[in-house]
């Protein structure tokens, strides 16, 4: 914990109530900035199709929106936010011009200031935690949210690495977020295959949002309004000196192979047959 | 904003599938012994009708008026205002109110015409203008969907320079076909139309265009926000509208994202709906506006359209196809149009008249008997479905052009109904009449004249006399399809508008529903799924959705017709000719037939507004940012 602990570790701070003290006026003084992670993808109620020359999913005239677990993220933010734990809530966006839109959508969420990070190019996870990573270094924020993935990828990975970028906890696929400001601990509800599993996390934590965590309020048309005069800052990728060479290249994008009609077989011997000879699975 | 636990079309009721098989052959289900009464419809009662003209202003009260500084200098938020709410949704009824010199609501063609004029004469004259336009789509251009082959009259008088600035009209219309259809020929007929100097576009994309061009002149755009609402002052005149709240559950009660809505007020209030805009249709009916000019009611046709990406080889940009005759029957106007854009997309649709008799008749199953017809079957083969939609349109023509000036302001484009039925073009005068309506509200705001200005100029402009000598095509129909071309032709080649009558429309569309029990059920075709498709598949490819967990859009405002009238005496029609499966009939656990609304299906087409036998069916408008999501169209 950076920001707690690099002047309070001289013996004269020892005493419990001393560092209690301590520890409220450094959260006064040094107030808990919450970093979320918003991404500008096709909007889900869309019917994608894939472009002609296959390198891609067809983006052009297209509606897009924020990805709906970034709503979730961002929601989860400004609630912790409101109930006085953290002071400011910035929303980042990174890929080309039009994610400006996105993060007005944002900061009439609520949002106190948005950073675009500029872009043509598609990055994957590991750059877009690489980048993440430099602006956790510079804004020093308490807690970083971000969807627990994103529907046009569907990745499931920038969340987790972002915090093994920056050597914090995780708590992904969150259901439900308690934060003791005392104790600078998060107590985080996961959603995993088996059922719940409840972890605590030192903070500064990285947390990815599950579904159920909470409904997202919607953008009022006088927040949208105030929303025009918030800051957007804008940098590149160059600012953040971020190595953006991906290991990982896209060769081809196609539709999945059309599913083809079923078949009534008469028996479980034509059955095993069929599974055995025709699916070649058994 | 949890929207993820969709269904397109739901049904759950365990007979559904029966019935659907059932209803696939299309039978009337004998169900229903006349003495025994239906079990309410599965819709929950509608929450109590907002009815406007309970609003008579707003009793401030010191404690709730707060001062916010301007943080704009277009727009002046006002305080918090305190509204006793005759609602029974919002009680506690805290709303804002946001101020601007002119409100348009719509932003479509009209709309951000109007918008842009305004702004281009407060430049001109050097006076600050507030404008503000609301949207009900998530996006401007989102509800927008037309054939089109665009004349650009309008454009030219508003922004002259527009082929200069990127405007996406760039196939000019290079042919115009005509053909008369059979079941399996086409015959070439002397074209009436004549599209020289204009363009195949999508009006989506132009819209698009216009919205950008209107914010840069400094018009403030909120797409997403439904106006639910006309707010009168306590003389009854218009002051602006209210968004719908958002957040509101099935059951009426507040959800833990509750939004209320927000007043917006202008000086001048433009509706700019489009084709029976739901707030313009009460300002009508409110005002008596038709009745103020005698003109007739409005009649209606219903558009469905696809955009496909063909074969480069039977891609010919700026091909013009118009057919008449089959799919349909001699007594049903209508006829499909074929025109080819850029980027290897045809726009291809059918619009039948909604003044139809047969109940049994499908438009949209129509629409896919029409794909298969040899001349149109040759052109898709091959290609695919990009997006699907359907929107209904005028037909009134001049004879149905209500007093568009009413206490407040004004109502603009196909709200109004300025459509050139034998051009079948729309979108140049409802731009016009948007400009004139901007040139007008200006006047008002600060020249000391009058709104009424708006009706003067509009019947001294080119929108009226081509309006004019439009009228008689369509009225000429109602006498049956050969007597109706026969009188087309010679208003066409030799009349040309120039007699001293005007014919009239007929019936209302909704009053010209015959009875099932003179009809026969019509049997449609199974889809091919290569060229036609069912309905789920058609909607999928509209990007529609609303939130499920809100009222239905769609009220009744009787309950009990439909199984008692839509149902057995005209075999419920809404589950036919609305081209979004939104008005099913499920049997309940009594094995009686009950009206399921799927809300979150609909298109905003406003057929079932228009259509319904017992006008039972009120269309308004549901959360902001739902339905369609057109970008081709």
């Amino acid at each position: 914990m950076p920001f707690l602990f690099d002047e309070s570790s001289s013996p004269s701070f020892r005493s419990r109530n001393q560092n209690c003290l301590l520890l409220h006026l450094f959260c006064c003084s040094r107030p808990m900035k919450i970093l979320v992670a918003v991404k500008r993808v096709v909007d889900y109620a869309v019917k994608i199709r894939v472009k002609p020359d296959k390198t891609g999913v067809e983006t052009q005239n297209v509606k897009m929106s924020m990805n709906p677990f970034c709503e979730i993220a961002l929601e989860e933010a400004l609630r912790i936010k409101e109930a006085g734990f953290a002071k400011e809530v910035i929303a980042v966006s990174i890929g080309p011009s039009q994610c400006v839109d996105t993060l007005r959508t944002g900061l009439a969420m609520g949002a106190d200031r948005g950073i675009h990070v500029e872009t043509n190019s598609i990055f994957l996870p590991l750059t877009i935690a690489k980048i993440l990573k430099s602006l956790a270094d510079v804004e020093n924020p308490g807690l970083i949210f971000l969807g627990k993935q994103a529907i046009d990828d569907d990745c499931n990975q920038t969340g987790q690495m972002v915090a093994a970028l920056l050597g914090w906890p995780q708590a992904t696929f969150a259901s439900k977020v308690v934060l003791d400001k005392d104790k600078n601990v998060a107590t985080v509800d996961r959603e995993v295959d088996g059922g719940l599993e409840t972890l605590n996390v030192d903070l500064p934590a990285v947390i990815t949002t599950d579904l159920r965590l909470n409904q997202p309020r919607y953008a009022s048309l006088p927040n949208i309004m105030k929303a025009k005069s918030k800051p957007i800052k804008k940098m590149t990728v160059q600012d953040l000196k971020v190595d953006i060479k991906s290991d990982i290249e896209i060769l081809e994008v196609t539709e999945p192979p059309k599913r083809k009609s079923g078949v009534m077989v008469s028996s479980v011997d034509e059955l095993i047959d069929k599974l055995k000879n025709e699916a070649h699975v058994v | 904003m949890h929207r993820f636990l969709v269904k397109l079309s739901s049904s759950s009721s365990p007979f559904s599938n029966q019935l659907r098989s059932l209803k696939n052959q299309r039978l009337i289900l004998p169900l229903l012994p006349s003495s025994k009464p239906f079990t309410s419809s599965s819709v929950s009662p509608p929450p109590s009708p907002l009815n406007a003209s309970n609003r008579f202003g707003y009793p401030y009260s010191a404690d709730l008026f707060r001062n916010l500084s301007p943080l704009n200098p277009n727009s002046r938020i006002l305080g918090v205002n305190g509204i006793t709410s005759s609602r029974c949704i919002s009680s506690e009824a805290v709303r804002e109110s946001i101020e601007y010199d002119v409100l348009i609501v719509g932003a479509g063609p009209a709309g951000l015409s109007a918008a842009i004029r305004l702004k281009q004469l407060s430049q001109e004259k050097n006076i600050d203008l507030s404008v503000c336009v609301v949207e009900k789509g998530a996006e401007v251009g989102g509800h927008i969907i037309s054939g089109n082959v665009f004349e650009p009259l309008a454009l030219d008088e508003l922004l002259p320079h527009w082929r200069q600035e990127h405007a996406p009209i760039e196939i000019p219309a290079s042919s115009d076909k005509f053909w008369f259809l059979t079941k399996d020929r086409a015959f070439s007929l002397p074209s009436p139309f004549d599209n020289k100097g204009n363009y195949v576009i999508s009006l989506s994309q132009l819209v698009r265009w216009l919205g950008g061009k209107a914010e840069e002149l400094g018009t403030e755009i909120y797409p997403g926000f439904s106006a639910s609402e006309v707010l009168f002052d306590a003389s009854d005149k218009v002051v602006g509208i209210a968004t719908k709240d958002m957040g509101i559950s099935k059951d009426g009660s507040k959800k833990e994202n509750f939004q209320p809505g927000v007043d917006i007020k202008g000086r001048v209030t433009l509706f700019a709906e489009g084709c029976r805009g739901s707030l313009s249709e009460r300002i009508i009916k409110k005002y008596k506006l038709r009745e103020e000019v005698n003109a007739q009611h409005q009649t209606y046709a219903l558009g469905i359209k696809e955009v496909w990406e063909i074969d480069e080889s039977k891609h010919n940009p700026g091909e013009v196809i118009h057919t008449l005759g089959w799919p349909l029957d001699p007594k049903t106007y209508g006829g499909s149009f074929l025109y080819h854009m850029n980027d290897r997309q045809v726009a291809l649709g059918l619009v039948v008249a909604l003044n139809y008799h047969n109940p049994f008749l499908n438009p949209y199953e129509e629409f896919q008997k029409l794909k298969h017809h040899p001349a149109i079957k040759g052109i898709l083969e091959g290609g695919t479905v990009l997006q699907y939609g359907a929107r209904t349109l005028n037909e009134g023509g001049f004879q149905s052009i209500p007093y568009p000036v009413f206490p407040g302001g004004a109502i603009i484009g196909c709200s109004a109904g300025f459509l050139n039925v034998p051009k079948i073009k729309g979108t140049h005068t409802a731009m016009k009449s948007g400009m004139l309506a901007a040139e007008a509200a200006f006047g008002a705001l600060h020249e000391g004249l009058n709104m009424n200005t708006y009706w003067d100029n509009l019947r001294d402009s080119w929108v009226w006399k081509e309006l004019y000598a439009a009228r008689n095509y369509r009225p000429a129909f109602e006498y049956g399809l050969l007597p109706g071309l026969a009188i087309s032709a010679m208003e066409h080649y030799v009349l040309k508008g120039k007699v001293p009558f005007t014919l009239k429309h007929g019936k209302a569309d909704h009053e010209a529903t015959d009875l099932a029990r003179k009809w026969t059920p019509i049997v449609y075709p199974k889809p091919d799924g290569v060229l036609s498709f069912d309905v789920p598949t058609s909607l999928y490819r509209s990007n529609t959705n609303h939130d499920h967990d809100q009222p239905s859009h769609l009220r009744l405002r009787d309950p009990k017709i439909p199984e008692k009238v839509n149902f057995p005496e005209y075999a419920a029609p809404e589950s036919r000719y609305c081209p979004a499966r939104v008005y099913e009939y499920i049997e309940d656990e009594e094995g009686k037939p009950k009206l399921q609304i799927n809300a979150q299906n609909c298109l905003h087409c406003k057929a079932c507004d228009i259509k319904d036998p017992k006008q039972n069916i009120e269309w308004t408008v549901p959360e902001g940012g739902g339905g369609p999501a057109y970008s081709l169209m």
